[in-house]
C-alpha cells in the first residue's frame, strides 16, 4: 500500500494531468465548502429563532391584572383589578398539581446609589422562584431565598450591569450596602440573565420586604408561575384558560371580559414556534443533503470520465504486464488522495468563511452561525467514499476490458 | 517457441458469430523472423492478439515457450505478457505524459524492478535504438520513427522471448519504415524471435519467412530467399 513506486506513478499521473486533477478536486472542495456554509447559516437562523424565546423559562405564565372593559354583577366598567396575597394562596390551594412554582412580582422604578455613583433601576419584589423563571444565574454570592422572604430581610440581588454601573472596577458588590431610594440594602449576590443587558439592569428584593416597606400592604402587581412541566402544551394552555376564568369569577369580572386579566402563557408561544422550528430543521436538512448529493453526482461523473479518458493508457499498461488489481489500485489511490486533500481544503475554507462571516451576519438575523465539525468530517468522508465507489466501478470495468479492445479505441 | 495446433476463433456478431480463424497450424522456432501477410479481414490481427495473450482462442492448442496456454485469468496473462512478450503497435501506444525513458522503463515497473535499476536498463535500450539524447522528451516531441523506436526499446526492455509487431511501419513513410525494419532485423540477428504482422509485400519480404493468411486459413508458408545484393 505504501509502495513508493505506486505513489510516484500516481503523483506523476496527477501532476501531468493538472486540469483533470484540479477539476475533480474542485468538485469536492466546492461541495464541502457549500455544505459547510449552508449548514452554518441554517444553524445561525435556528439560533436566532431560538434566541427570541429562550430568555425566560419555557413553562412560564405571567398574569397581569388590568381594568375591566365590561360591567358585571353591579360593578362599573373601568374598575382597576388588584391581586392580593390571598389570590396567590387561592391558586396554590386549587392548582397544586398544575403549578410547580408561584411567584409574586411587584415592581417600581427607583434611584440607586453607592458612594458617589447614582443611577435608576427597576426594583422588583419577588419570590425565590423568579430565579428559575428568568433563568438568572447568581455568579457571585446567592439569590433571594425563602428565609429572606420569611424574615422580610433588607437584602438585594443585583444584575451584572448594575454592579458594573455602580461599583468601581474590580470591587465586588457582594456584602456592600447600597442606597435604594433612601434605604440601605445589603447586596447578597450578582446575577447574569440570558435576557441580556436590560434584564441584567434589574434588582430583586424579597416580595415581603417590598410589601411591608413600600405601602405596608399585601398587594401583588403581577402573579408569575411555572406550570408543571409534565403537562403537554395543550394541557398547559387549557389550564391557563381555566385558571383565568376562576380568577375572573373570584374578582367579579365578566367571563367575556378580555381586558381585565391578561395572561401571557408561554405554552401558547411554544406551540406557535415549534412548527416554525421544525420547518427550519427540515429546510436545513434538505439543503445539506441536496448539496451532498450534488457533490456525489459531481465526483462520480468526473471519476467515470477520468477512467474513460484513460482507457487507452490502461490498455497499454495491461499489454505491458499490469495486472487488473494494479490498475484498480492505481485509480482508487488517486481518487482517494484527491478527494481527501480537496475535502480537507473545503472543510478548512468552509469553516473559515463561517467563522469570518458570523459576526457580520448577526445583522441579518443569523446569530452565532457555526457548524459541528463532526458533521463536516462525516460529509467529507461520505464524499471520499462516493468518489472511491464511483471510481471503483469504472476502474474495475477498465481493468476487465481486454487490452486489445482498449488499444483499438483511437 | 510458438506452437499452434488447429486454432479456432470466432467473434459473436449479434445472433450469428463471425468465424475468423478456421483451424490454424503454425510452428515458429526460437530465433525466427516471421511475417504474417494478409489483407484486412484475413484474421492476422486476431492471430497476433491470441499469440500476444491479448485475446483468448476458442478451440485448439497454443504453446508459448513450451507452456500450454489455457484458461488464463487476467493476472496470469499479464504476468506472462510481461515475462515472455514485447509489443510494438502500429499507433506506437506510448503514454503521452511520460518521457521516452519512463515509457521504456514502464514494463520493468510491472516486473517489480526498483526505480534506479529500471531507469538504467531503460537508458541502455534507448541507447541501443539510438535515442539516448531524446530520453527526457515526451512522445509529442518525437517524430513517428522515433516514437516507434521508443516502442521497440520498450518491447525489448524486459528481454522477452518473442517480439510481436502489429503493422510496425503502418504509420511511417518508406524511409522511416526501412530504418525501423533494419532495427527489427538487427534484433533478430541477436537471437530474438520476431513476429511481424503486415499487409505490405515490401515489409514481409524483409523477413525470413512469410505466412500468408486468407479468410482465416493459411494459404502458404514459405521461406524467403534473400537476394544477395538486396
Amino acid at each position: 500500500m505504501f509502495d513508493i513506486d505506486r505513489w510516484r506513478e500516481i503523483f506523476q499521473s496527477m501532476g501531468k494531468n493538472k486540469l483533470r486533477t484540479v477539476l475533480s478536486g474542485f468538485t469536492i472542495t466546492f461541495a464541502i465548502l457549500l455544505f459547510t456554509i449552508l449548514l452554518g447559516m441554517g444553524n445561525g437562523l435556528k439560533n436566532t429563532f431560538a434566541g427570541f424565546f429562550s430568555r425566560d423559562a419555557e413553562n412560564a405564565m405571567f398574569i397581569q391584572p388590568e381594568r375591566t372593559s365590561k360591567a358585571y354583577r353591579g360593578y362599573q366598567v373601568g374598575r382597576r383589578i388588584e391581586f392580593k396575597n390571598d389570590d396567590v394562596e387561592y391558586l396554590a390551594k386549587n392548582y397544586s398539581y398544575e403549578i410547580s412554582s408561584l411567584i409574586r412580582r411587584n415592581r417600581m422604578h427607583v434611584d440607586f446609589s453607592y458612594k458617589e455613583e447614582k443611577a435608576d433601576y427597576e426594583l422588583l419584589g419577588v419570590d425565590p422562584g423568579i430565579q428559575f423563571l428568568e433563568m438568572a444565574t447568581p455568579y457571585k454570592g446567592r439569590f433571594i431565598n425563602q428565609l429572606d422572604i420569611n424574615k422580610k430581610s433588607k437584602v438585594i440581588a443585583i444584575g451584572r450591569k448594575v454592579e458594573e454601573d455602580l461599583f468601581p472596577k474590580g470591587v465586588s458588590a457582594v456584602g456592600k450596602h447600597i442606597n435604594v431610594a433612601g434605604l440601605a440594602y445589603k447586596v447578597i449576590g450578582v446575577f447574569t440573565d440570558p435576557g441580556g443587558d436590560n434584564e441584567e439592569r434589574l434588582t430583586y428584593i424579597p416580595v415581603t420586604t417590598f410589601q411591608s416597606t413600600y405601602g405596608n400592604n399585601n398587594i401583588v402587581h403581577q402573579i408569575n408561575l411555572l406550570y408543571n412541566p409534565d403537562m403537554s402544551t395543550d394541557e398547559a394552555i387549557a389550564f391557563g384558560n381555566r385558571m383565568v376564568r376562576a380568577l375572573k369569577d373570584k374578582h367579579n369580572i365578566d367571563p367575556n371580559d378580555q381586558r381585565a386579566i391578561r395572561n401571557t402563557n408561554r405554552a401558547e408561544v411554544v406551540q406557535g414556534t415549534a412548527g416554525v422550528s421544525f420547518v427550519l430543521d427540515i429546510i436545513v436538512i434538505i439543503i445539506s443533503i441536496g448539496t451532498l448529493i450534488a457533490g456525489i453526482v459531481g465526483i462520480s461523473n468526473i471519476m467515470v470520465y477520468i477512467v474513460k479518458e484513460r482507457t487507452k493508457e490502461l490498455g497499454i499498461r495491461k499489454a505491458l504486464g499490469a495486472t487488473p488489481s494494479s490498475i484498480i489500485m492505481m485509480i482508487m489511490f488517486e481518487a482517494l488522495f484527491i478527494t481527501s486533500i480537496a475535502g480537507y481544503l473545503g472543510l478548512l475554507i468552509g469553516t473559515g468563511v463561517v467563522k469570518w462571516a458570523a459576526p457580520m451576519l448577526e445583522e441579518y438575523f443569523i446569530k452565532e452561525a457555526s457548524v459541528d465539525l463532526g458533521i463536516i468530517i462525516f460529509a467529507t468522508v461520505l464524499l471520499m467514499i462516493s468518489g472511491i465507489i464511483a471510481g471503483y466501478l469504472p476502474a474495475r470495468r477498465a481493468a476487465k476490458i481486454k487490452p486489445i479492445v482498449a488499444l483499438r479505441d483511437d | 517457441m510458438i506452437q499452434i495446433k488447429n486454432l479456432h476463433k470466432s467473434y459473436p456478431m449479434g445472433k450469428d458469430s463471425l468465424h475468423v480463424l478456421k483451424g490454424l497450424n503454425l510452428h515458429i522456432k526460437e530465433g525466427e523472423f516471421v511475417s504474417i501477410m494478409g489483407s484486412s479481414g484475413s484474421g492476422k490481427s486476431t492471430l497476433l492478439n491470441i499469440v500476444g495473450l491479448l485475446d483468448e482462442h476458442d478451440d485448439g492448442e497454443y504453446f508459448l515457450n513450451g507452456q500450454l496456454i489455457e484458461k488464463l485469468d487476467e493476472k496470469k496473462a499479464a504476468i506472462l505478457r510481461n515475462k515472455f512478450l514485447g509489443f510494438v503497435f502500429q499507433s506506437f501506444n506510448l503514454i503521452s505524459y511520460k518521457t521516452a525513458l519512463e515509457n521504456v522503463a514502464l514494463p520493468l515497473y510491472y516486473k517489480g524492478e526498483n526505480r534506479k535499476q529500471r531507469l538504467k536498463t531503460a537508458m541502455d535500450y534507448l541507447d541501443k535504438v539510438g535515442l539516448k539524447d531524446w530520453a527526457n522528451h515526451l512522445p509529442s516531441e518525437l517524430s513517428g520513427g522515433q516514437k516507434q523506436r521508443v516502442a521497440i526499446a520498450r518491447a525489448l526492455v524486459t528481454k522477452p522471448k518473442v517480439v510481436l509487431a502489429d503493422e510496425p511501419t503502418g504509420a511511417l513513410d518508406s524511409t522511416t519504415s526501412d530504418s525501423v525494419m533494419d532495427l527489427l532485423k538487427e534484433i533478430n540477428r541477436e537471437g530474438m524471435t520476431v513476429f511481424v504482422i503486415t499487409h505490405e509485400e515490401e515489409i514481409a519480404e524483409q523477413t525470413d519467412r512469410i505466412v500468408r493468411l486468407k479468410d482465416g486459413v493459411i494459404m502458404s508458408d514459405e521461406k524467403v530467399n534473400h537476394k544477395v545484393n538486396a
